[in-house]
């Protein structure tokens, strides 16, 4: 009964991303035709008839009803720019959006919760502080402006830009080590920006747990306090951070969009910003639905697991 | 577990010591080039952004191109072009000899097949209808000549930018829409044959050492997609890339003196230019948008133009990487560009008087407002646009500045609800199209589409000498012609051009030699009128590929270090789990 209801939740709020989707980016000031004409010799017939290939003299309403028909069955129109199906042209960059966002959200979440824990039990030392501070510091960093500055400072030892490079032999091995090359510096901007969040959320659920009677009980069994920590603090303490794990692993099909602008990386991200400005309306519907869709999902799956973490919920 | 990792560490040891990195010094000459533009599509029929088109001038050849030092009409397809009496018939002759990179002949046939595609297919018509727009008839009588029929006289007749396709490989495409052109290597007449693309990574092509014309100095072009233009810059001077355009002046200075690195400060086809709206109508003659009626009053447009100091502004906005704007064509094209006798003088008090004549008092300090709208984001638009608010006021005319999006502002122009706006087009080697934007055919139909133009011009005397430099064949005449259309755009205002801006490129002079840039006299090497830029590259004599080496070491240390930490935690982790359970 509680999955159905769940699942029913998250049917209307699909359905509501798809409606809000196709009249958001009709609000957009802007005109598609205008903006593909712009600066090349068109004739007015060209631009009549480019106007109706793309349907943009029908109704909104007709518009709608054949965007949402389409959609049924799993066609989600054809990109201006591209011209080619949208589900094609997102399809190619969920892969390369994946490798470099889901690397990195692990790495974030390792070394966030692995700070967290650390700073919260040795809470005001020297550990805590400093950690805390650059955690503060990187979190508060313009991701563009630290991804520029990573690339200047390292020298030729990274890539500046893409997955690989274009000489790189066609073997596996080259094109997997050719893309490990490429993904450090886009996968340590990400990092450096986003560990904080969940450093801090583990760090402050930790220092609620601290004085708890059931620590002093577990000491009092004579463990050791790594024990303590790890066998009875961190499992209590870690639900919050569970909630903020599941929720950016739905932002992870989202993309960083600024690190994948600055270092060229061929994800989600980069075609959102270049859809965005050539106003590629087709292709804008299709991501905001994926994208939005990643974090239906996603919380529905929190949701689902949160009963089987927790017995209390399941109960509830 | 540790069995594996251990087999994982074994094998990336073996890859390092057996060295099957790939020996790049004697490998293949690449020049790699930086694109800042998204590739639309590598169909020809379909390509728009300008990166795509020029892409496929390197694949396909078109009927006649530009030369390189003077840009005049020379050979591609067609070696000869013959224009009948009355002007309507094009007869154009396609010598024997010229291959398709797959060795089949290229024929006058294959030249009718491009253009009837594109008379009988709306679909073919998407990138380039414009050109056969006015076309009658196109027949091929033989294997070697080409008769275009017209149903007025034409003068761009040479100006054709139509990539002529093979139709051995064409005919059989029956869905041009969905059709991708990507069945590498793909056929093709140019100095270069496409073989490889990764959207929103790489584009690949490999010389065609058949190219009549003879075949490239080196082995292979790869365009490298960049989104962010100071990534490139640093790639130009680690030498990750060969090649950048489109770079900022302040970009540009930061690259004098590094070491191995050429710069080209070149003399662009873009201008910058104020629009002035002078009472936009539409087709019909009925007023459009909500531009403020002062502006109708040409004397108050000539006092805008007079109250604006370009020379400074190109010093300081430009950093001085472009030339004062005059005419509506620029010099880089000097056939056509036209500039005054006498140069409209920045004047403040000529100004004031002007507008005091015009009737326009100052009232408490202010004669009128206006609306000043640029491109947020552009730093031109940004700095330009306090600059002229600042001498607006000086002449009692205040202008609110604002800064807007790209969507914003296209519609802001295409409704006409502007006073004043910042714009800018690339003019061609032809001045057709820049001229023909500011005539009164380009306004908006009634139902406010269909318009093309920015300016809202419509002059009867300016439309007047338009179509008779399109059908001016004698080119003196018609020189002439087009010269007296940018004197009568000047004095009307409808657009104060501001400032002609320099391309600014760069490239690695350790790795190329040479770059053939167009027109020989202070021309680009990217964005040309042709393909000479990347067609005739001379590599430097110890020329060798890029990156290589020590990027795949690089990747093993990032791969052992990965591995190395993951050894160390489950090792760690086994010692203490041993511990508690002792």
């Amino acid at each position: 009964m509680r999955i159905a209801g769940k699942l029913l939740g998250a049917g209307v709020s699909l359905g509501m991303i798809v409606v809000l989707g196709f009249l958001l980016f009709r609000v957009i000031p802007g005109d598609p035709v205008v903006s593909w004409a712009r600066g090349r010799p068109v004739t007015p017939e060209m631009l009549a008839s480019m106007r109706s290939s793309y349907g943009l003299d029908k109704p909104l309403f007709v518009q709608f009803l054949s965007y949402a028909g389409g959609l049924l069955h799993g066609d989600m129109g054809q990109s201006f720019s591209y011209n080619r199906p949208v589900l094609d042209v997102i399809g190619e960059r969920v892969g390369p959006t994946l490798l470099l966002v889901g690397t990195s959200t692990v790495i974030a979440v390792i070394l966030g919760l692995w700070l967290g824990i650390r700073s919260a039990w040795r809470r005001a030392s020297t550990f805590d502080r400093v950690s805390t501070s650059v955690a503060l510091a990187l979190w508060s960093t313009p991701t563009f402006w630290l991804g520029m500055l990573l690339m200047i400072a390292t020298g030729d030892l990274f890539p500046s830009r893409g997955m690989r490079d274009t000489d790189t032999a066609p073997d596996f091995v080259s094109q997997s080590l050719d893309v490990a090359h490429h993904l450090v510096l886009p996968s340590v901007t990400f990092v450096a920006v986003v560990y904080a969040q969940y450093q801090l959320v583990m760090r402050s659920s930790m220092l609620e747990e601290m004085h708890a009677p059931y620590l002093t009980t577990a000491r009092a069994k004579g463990l050791r306090d790594d024990l303590v920590r790890r066998r009875h603090a961190v499992p209590n303490a870690l639900l919050p951070a569970v909630t903020l794990v599941f929720l950016h692993l739905g932002l992870v099909v989202a993309g960083a969009i600024t690190t994948e602008t600055v270092f060229t990386w061929p994800g989600l991200g980069l075609l959102f910003y270049d859809a965005l400005s050539g106003l590629d309306l087709p292709l804008l519907q299709g991501l905001l639905v994926v994208t939005a869709g990643a974090v239906v999902v996603m919380n529905l799956l929190a949701d689902l697991l949160y009963g089987v973490l927790d017995p209390r919920v399941r109960a509830a | 577990m540790r069995a594996i990792a251990l087999r994982f560490t074994a094998a990336v040891m073996a890859f390092t010591f057996t060295g099957s990195v790939p020996a790049v010094a004697d490998g293949p000459v690449t020049l790699k080039v930086a694109i800042v533009q998204q590739i639309d599509s590598m169909n020809p029929f379909l390509a728009v952004f300008q990166s795509s088109t020029e892409i496929g001038r390197l694949m396909y050849d078109p009927l006649t191109t530009y030369a390189q030092d003077d840009q005049r009409v020379v050979e591609a397809v067609a070696a000869k072009w013959e224009p009948s009496p009355d002007k309507l018939t094009w007869t154009f002759t396609v010598p024997g000899g010229k291959k398709w990179s797959d060795g089949q002949p290229i024929t006058s046939r294959d030249v009718a097949f491009t253009y009837n595609l594109m008379l009988t297919n709306e679909t073919a018509r998407t990138a380039n209808g414009s050109y056969v727009a006015n076309f009658e008839s196109v027949t091929a009588p033989d294997e070697q000549t080409v008769v275009i029929k017209t149903k007025a006289p034409q003068v761009t007749m040479t100006a054709l930018d139509v990539p002529i396709v093979p139709e051995h490989k064409w005919s059989s495409v029956s869905d041009l829409k969905n059709y991708r052109n990507e069945d590498f290597p793909v056929v093709g007449s140019g100095p270069f044959i496409l073989t490889d693309h990764k959207p929103g990574e790489f584009i690949k092509l490999k010389a065609n050492k058949d190219y009549w014309r003879g075949a490239p100095k080196y082995d292979e072009l790869h365009f490298v997609y960049f989104k962010n233009s100071d990534a490139a810059v640093q790639a130009l001077a680690k030498g990750e890339i060969d090649l950048v355009n489109r770079m900022a002046p302040a970009q540009f200075d930061s690259l004098q003196g590094k070491e191995g690195v050429e710069r080209n400060k070149a003399r662009g086809r873009r201008f910058n230019e104020l629009l002035v709206n002078p009472g936009a109508q539409n087709k019909s003659g009925q007023f459009i948008g909500d531009g403020n009626p002062v502006l109708r009053d040409v004397r108050v447009r000539r006092a805008i133009a007079q109250s604006i100091d370009l020379e400074s502004l190109v010093k300081r906005v430009s950093l001085g990487y472009a030339e004062i704007g005059t005419g509506i064509v620029p010099p880089v094209f000097e056939k056509y560009h036209w500039e005054p006798a006498r140069r409209r003088a920045f004047d403040p008090a000529a100004a004031r008087a002007a507008l005091d004549a015009a009737g326009y008092p100052l009232r408490d300090g202010t004669r009128f407002s206006l609306r000043l709208m640029g491109r947020s984001g552009r730093a031109y638009d940004e700095q330009a646009s306090e600059y002229i608010k600042t001498s607006l006021a000086d002449v009692g005319i205040r202008a609110e500045v604002q800064l807007v999006s790209d969507d914003q502002l296209n519609q802001a122009t295409t409704a006409a609800t502007y006073d004043l706006a910042f714009s800018g087009w690339g003019a061609n080697v032809d001045p057709d199209f820049i001229l023909g934007l500011h005539t009164c055919a380009q306004r908006p139909g009634p139902d406010g589409t269909g318009g093309t133009t920015d300016s809202y011009f419509c002059d009867a005397e300016y439309d007047a000498l338009y179509a008779q430099q399109l059908s001016e064949f004698d080119e003196a005449r018609r020189i002439d012609l087009v010269k007296r259309m940018q004197e009568r755009f000047y004095d009307q205002v409808p657009s104060v051009v501001l400032s002609y801006e320099n391309a600014l490129e760069a490239y690695r002079g350790d790795r190329f030699s040479r770059f053939p840039v167009q027109p020989a006299n202070g021309g680009v090497i990217m964005a040309q009128n042709g393909v000479w830029g990347y067609y005739g590259a001379v590599p430097a004599l110890a020329a060798s590929s890029s990156g290589g080496v020590s990027g795949v070491v690089i990747g093993i240390a990032v791969v052992a270090v990965l591995v190395l930490v993951s050894g160390v935690l489950v090792a760690r982790r086994r010692r203490v789990t041993a511990e508690e359970r002792e």
